[in-house]
């Protein structure tokens, strides 16, 4: 059974049609491309995946059960993990606040616990603070956890935003273009970072990317999105010769 | 200098009230970017919330069925009429925000001068046109400490609200919700995808700030005992200012802008006639926000990300 299936998803913005007739199958562990020019609706499918937009029709099931109409924390705690275009930090709060705050759904102690500091917050608050630890490390920010996000550099800012969608312990994650705006370097520390996820934590991933370089080395399999619709998809060679796909995309865009 | 020191103690209790008040601007502005202008109203429901729990308190201990303490009494009807107000807060979020989360902020913002209103005028249908006076729960004891007077109710006003405003502090850095509600200021996006329900963190903050407002009404009602429907008018919309005067959203802006604001009041009725005294502190508040727009501990931002 697909980990996330999609059946003829449409969505329209007042009268605008955003994406139409969208299908999609991710497999456990496996890595999904999502590309397309700008405005084609490619973060538009993120969050009505998510659960921020409704859909107009179509089916979305996770596990086999049907999530339309969840609200975002719902989804999240049944195990979709995001990031974001823009990053969207709480830029005065620091890394590790950060990655804590993403355990909310693994916190069950009550107000009790919160007034009087029960053994059970003690030791859920423990947990998490060692788990963000964990995942900072995995990340190799950890030596940042007690700075504020918005007096950290770029690459490491993205990092942090990595470990906050991981604490939400997916079991599918959303990046969505996490790699816009690196420099070469930096654009190597998130390489790593993709290979650790896919390796280490064995998580499905679903990427919405720019970068041909990056889709190449680690989708199994990509789609292309022009103007709300899947023009074509297949393997990355595929999707690189195919001439519909160089015509709307790559033959605009340097080949990186 | 006994004459200015007996002038900081009174402004430390003034200024508990605004700050007690300004709190719950400044949090429910926080999370929900909107002012909720009935607040000032439901620091009065929480004040004869009060004046009934201790009313019947009282009928309850004259009967003879159990005997307590003054003190005790009155701990007790903080702690219930806290309690109370807080539902109360939560209907308010169900009721009048919650359906226009996503309308515009001047609907919403209508919608709390009409819950305001509502509530100064269910009141008077309940209550009818009269004063009521809170029962003297503790007798006045007036110290003399090298000629300043200072008296239980004033000492009691500024450590309630202190201890308070500490646990306020604390909830919010510690806890998971309070995370949630420092993490919400900055989006509406975010943080249900972290797993958080709104649903959860806007009426908890509601209530918060409901619960805050309902002590400052009762400490009120024990500093100064009579208490009407439209006492929650002017305080509430001063408060308001200490709340913005603080930075709109900062928790210790806005209880620091509403001490501020109390000793500016008391030290302007030092020097001036008390008639030029609301005249002169708002002059020298709009000064200090000429110079900083953002209030004191306000971050500048462009409008939080909605969907």
């Amino acid at each position: 059974m697909p980990l996330l299936q999609v059946k003829n998803m449409t969505h329209f913005f007042t009268g605008l049609r955003a994406v139409h007739n969208y299908n999609l199958e991710i497999n456990p562990g496996e890595i999904r491309g999502l590309i397309g020019p700008n405005g084609a609706g490619k973060t538009t499918i993120f969050n009505l995946l998510t659960g921020v937009l409704r859909p107009t029709e179509g089916e979305i099931t996770l596990e086999g059960t049907d999530i339309i109409g969840l609200r975002p924390h719902q989804i999240a705690a049944r195990g979709i993990g995001r990031t974001f275009q823009n990053m969207k930090l709480w830029r005065h709060m620091t890394v590790l606040e950060h990655v804590k705050m993403a355990h909310y759904s693994q916190l069950s102690y009550g107000l009790t616990g919160a007034f009087f500091g029960t053994k059970k917050r003690v030791r859920q608050e423990n947990e998490i603070e060692e788990h963000a630890h964990t995942l900072l490390a995995l990340m190799d920010a950890d030596q940042f956890a007690d700075q504020k996000v918005l007096n950290l550099p770029y690459g490491v800012q993205r990092r942090v935003e990595m470990a906050r969608a991981l604490a939400t312990r997916p079991k599918i994650l959303f990046l969505d273009e996490p790699t816009v705006g690196m420099t070469p370097e930096e654009l190597v520390g998130m390489m790593n970072v993709f290979r650790k996820i896919h390796n280490e934590l064995g998580l499905a991933i679903f990427l919405i990317e720019h970068r041909m370089k990056v889709v190449m080395e680690f989708c199994q399999r990509v789609q292309t999105l022009v103007f709300g619709e899947v023009i074509a998809e297949g393997t990355p060679d595929e999707i690189q010769n195919d001439p519909r796909v160089i015509e709307a995309y790559l033959g605009k865009e340097e080949v990186a | 200098m006994t004459y200015f020191l007996q002038n900081v103690i009174n402004a430390l209790q003034w200024g508990s009230f605004y700050a007690l008040i300004a709190l719950g601007y400044s949090m429910v502005y926080s999370i929900m970017m909107l002012f909720n202008f009935a607040h000032g109203d439901i620091f009065m429901t929480g004040a004869y919330i009060g004046l009934g729990i201790a009313t019947g308190l009282l009928a309850i201990v004259s009967s003879g069925v159990i005997a307590l303490p003054g003190w005790l009494i009155l701990v007790l009807t903080i702690i219930i009429s806290m309690f109370i107000t807080s539902l109360l807060g939560v209907l308010v979020e169900r009721i009048g925000y919650r359906p226009l989360r996503n309308a515009p902020r001047a609907s919403a913002a209508i919608t709390g001068l009409m819950i305001g209103i509502i509530l100064e005028t269910g009141n008077l249908a309940l209550l009818g046109a009269k004063r009521f006076s809170f029962p003297p729960l503790i007798m006045t004891k007036a110290y003399n400490i090298s000629g300043v007077f200072v008296t239980n109710k004033k000492i009691l006003v500024v450590l309630v609200s202190l201890t308070l405003m500490l646990a306020l502090d604390l909830f919010v850095r510690k806890t998971k919700w309070g995370m949630a509600m420092r993490a919400m200021s900055y989006d509406f996006v975010v943080v249900p995808l972290m797993g958080v329900s709104i649903d959860v963190i806007a009426p908890m903050t509601f209530a918060i700030g409901s619960g805050l407002a309902a002590a400052g009404g009762v400490l009120y009602g024990v500093a100064y005992p009579v208490l009407d429907p439209y006492m929650g008018i002017l305080i509430g919309w001063k408060a308001f200012v200490a709340a913005i005067l603080g930075g709109r959203g900062s928790i210790m802006g806005a209880a620091l802008a509403g001490f501020l604001l109390g000793f500016i009041e008391i030290f302007v009725t030092m020097i001036f006639p008390s008639t030029l005294r609301d005249l002169i502190a708002f002059s020298i508040v709009l000064v200090i926000l000429t110079f900083r727009p953002h209030g004191f501990f306000g971050k500048p931002y462009s409008a939080k990300l909605r969907l």
